[in-house]
């Protein structure tokens, strides 16, 4: 009984694994997906804005306000792409799209800058303290806008020829973990829960549709085989595919984006594979409801558009409305983009994450008692 | 477990049998009791709940109303320990067109429970049973239809089954395949398997042992082909001559004629049985035309009990 059983449950394993092989678009997928994301979005997305074009209105036309400038360019914050004789010819440029923010510096800068408390000893309290220069922000893109706004208290000792003599900020900020802050050191962990949310619940949600699509599912009925089978036999290959994923996603962002990898190879086999088994019975669940491939198709990505959005992959989970987070805590990938941007980037242990681990373990359970239940040996 | 089902004479009966799909009957109140070791067909146009019954049958369905028990045993609550005495071979084909015939086989095998050398074993006899020792490579989506048929039936019955049903199983296939396939079938009849085969061909429905008219959910008649042709309340008579199809209109009207239809050169006139002189009624209808009386075939029983000529 129990031999026939896992005899039943091979077999289908062999044969889900010989059509996935056979299946030459979806073979490519599973490698192209992760390689060609990466690549995309390690250099795409990034939230600390560099180069943004902007445009220089210098009226002072000083030594001082060309090394104002430099310092700018030096910080990579900012090109100055253009230059305007006044402040209206540069709205305008604005306005177009042309550049996204305008250095105004007046023509008193070089006494405003020499005036200024930070860099003048004898007039500490002056009347005459004014800021500059002025930047204008296209503030519709709120990255461009707060990289701007950090380079207010930007130092310029060197123009101003002087060390600053009053620095006494309120906090001091170290950065654990990520010193360079380099967007792509959290995206790559991010990646690999995004992209096994997508292709897991993909591969999955349409695994039951296509044996009834494809008629095989009225013969494999008839036979002695039972659900629970079915359902571990179709899904037993595809955790070898995630496993792939999670390979290539990792390697590739450690040697070409150097992101750091520093928890240990088993928390991270263990959490993703938690994670992979609940993906995949989320994605059966959803292959038990629908009737055609694309109606499984239309369900994984309700599933996959708050995965990505809310998972704390694109915005960080602490500044969502409590509903939000709610809806957030319901899906697996939430849990599993903590516990894999904990391993890899701050070494946390699997044990350390427990409560994310206990509920992965707790959806899978539920999710396979639901798949089973759902799914009648019986047509109609 | 074997006393029960051996004692039974039966492999299939069914009192009562219904399906509903919310207003509409698929299959109404249907008996049937087929004894071991025949071949009986369900005939039927297509709609007339033939794959309905199957599969309420093999447990694939869930009966609305009605009993059945199958080999000795009642389906219900069975169903799963049946599987494995009965095989099933769907109208489309159901097997994986991106496995080879040795993959698919392989793959039904384990299902089964075979394993080691006695799949082996099984196998090879299989592959030379059906003739598929040179498509043992082949992609069975690649396979023309008889090859298809013969890898279906071998996979329906790589278990032995006690029970076979087989659903319009030669509807993909040429005449001369479908010879070779009901020889076959005659093979496992002769090796003590019950076969249920559902058809709209006349001549397959003429192989059975019995069989069953099936007509919008309901049996109509049910026999031996012969027992069918003897008790038809009809008479066959055949008119040659000309202008045949003016002289069918007027046939057609007469409330004592069930049919009339016309094959080659003859026109082929069911008469009902209550009419004492059905030769001279026709020549008189027919303006002194050629008329002889003829053998019913099934198609003239089929023809008399469906289209509401049945129950008169």
């Amino acid at each position: 009984m129990g031999i026939s059983m896992w005899i039943r449950v091979y077999a289908i394993f062999i044969k889900e694994l010989k059509q996935l092989s056979r299946d030459r678009m979806t073979f490519g997928m599973i490698i192209m997906i992760p390689l060609v994301q990466l690549m995309l979005f390690g250099y795409a997305i990034n939230t600390d804005a560099r180069h943004i074009h902007a445009g220089l209105v210098d009226l002072s036309q000083t030594s001082e306000s060309r090394a104002v400038e430099q310092a700018l360019v030096a910080t990579q914050s900012v090109d100055f792409i253009a230059r305007y004789r006044s402040i209206k010819e540069a709205e305008v440029a604005i306005t177009k799209g042309e550049i996204r923010a305008v250095l105004y510096l007046p023509a008193d800068m070089t006494r405003r800058l020499f005036n200024h408390p930070l860099y003048d000893h004898k007039q500490t309290d002056s009347q005459l303290t004014q800021p500059i220069g002025q930047w204008i922000v296209d503030g519709s893109d709120t990255v461009i806008a707060s990289t701007i706004r950090a380079l207010r208290n930007m130092p310029l000792d060197e123009v101003a020829n002087h060390t600053a003599t009053r620095t006494a900020p309120s906090f001091e900020v170290v950065q654990y973990f990520n010193p360079e802050q380099r967007t792509v050191v959290n995206i790559v962990p991010g990646l690999v829960a995004v992209i096994l949310t997508m292709t897991m619940i993909l591969f999955t949600s349409s695994a039951i549709v296509r044996e009834h699509e494809h008629g095989n599912m009225e013969f494999l009925i008839t036979t002695p085989v039972r659900s629970i089978e079915l359902m571990i036999g179709k899904i037993a290959p595809y955790v070898l595919v995630g496993l792939l994923q999670v390979a290539i996603i990792l390697c590739v962002g450690h040697w070409v984006f150097s992101v750091p990898i520093k928890g240990s190879i088993l928390s991270l086999l263990g959490s993703s594979i938690l994670f992979i088994f609940a993906s995949l019975t989320l994605g059966l669940v959803l292959s038990t409801i629908a009737k055609t491939q694309l109606q499984s198709m239309q369900m994984t990505i309700f599933i996959l558009l708050p995965s990505i959005l809310l998972s704390g992959f694109m915005f960080p989970y602490d500044a969502m409305p409590v509903a939000a987070q709610w809806i957030a805590e319901a899906l697996p990938v939430t849990h599993f983009m903590r516990m894999i941007r904990a391993i890899v980037l701050r070494d946390a242990s699997l044990l350390l994450l427990g409560k994310d681990a206990l509920w992965l373990g707790l959806f899978t359970i539920g999710g396979i008692i639901i798949a089973s239940l759902r799914f009648k040996k019986k047509l109609g | 477990m074997t006393n029960a089902s051996e004692q039974s004479e039966y492999a299939i009966e069914a009192k009562g049998l219904s399906k509903h799909f919310g207003n509409n009957i698929a299959v109404n109140k249907l008996d049937l009791n087929i004894p071991k070791g025949s071949i009986y067909g369900f005939l039927g146009p297509n709609g007339c709940g033939k794959s309905t019954s199957i599969r309420l049958l093999t447990g694939l369905l869930e009966a609305s109303e009605g009993d059945v028990t199958i080999l000795g045993k009642s389906l219900l609550g069975h169903e799963e320990s049946l599987k494995k005495r009965i095989g099933y071979m769907t109208q489309k084909f159901s097997l994986y067109d991106d496995l080879t015939v040795q993959e698919n086989l392989n793959f039904v095998g384990a299902i089964y429970g075979f394993a080691g050398k006695r799949k082996k074993a099984r196998l090879e006899e299989l592959l030379a049973l059906y003739d598929l020792e040179k498509q043992a490579k082949q992609f069975a989506g690649s396979m023309s239809g008889g090859q298809k048929q013969r890898l279906a039936l071998a996979c329906a019955t790589l278990h032995s089954p006690e029970l076979l049903f087989l659903d319009e199983p030669t509807s993909a296939v040429d005449p001369e395949n479908r010879r070779e396939f009901w020889e076959r079938l005659f093979d496992l009849c002769a090796a003590g398997t019950t076969i249920l085969v559902s058809t709209h061909y006349m001549d397959e429905a003429e192989r059975c042992h019995s069989l069953a008219i099936m007509e919008e959910g309901n049996k109509r008649a049910d026999g031996s082909p012969q027992a069918l042709m003897d008790a038809m309340p009809a008479t066959v008579v055949e008119v040659s001559g000309n202008k045949l199809r003016q002289l069918k209109q007027t046939l057609t009207q007469h409330p004592e004629i069930l049919s009339a239809a016309q094959i080659g050169a003859h026109l082929r006139v069911l008469v009902k049985k209550k009419v004492q002189d059905p030769l001279s009624l026709i020549s008189k209808l027919s303006d002194g035309r050629e008329t002889v009386l003829a053998r019913p075939s099934l198609e003239d029983v089929f023809v008399t009990c469906t289209g509401g000529r049945h129950g008169d």
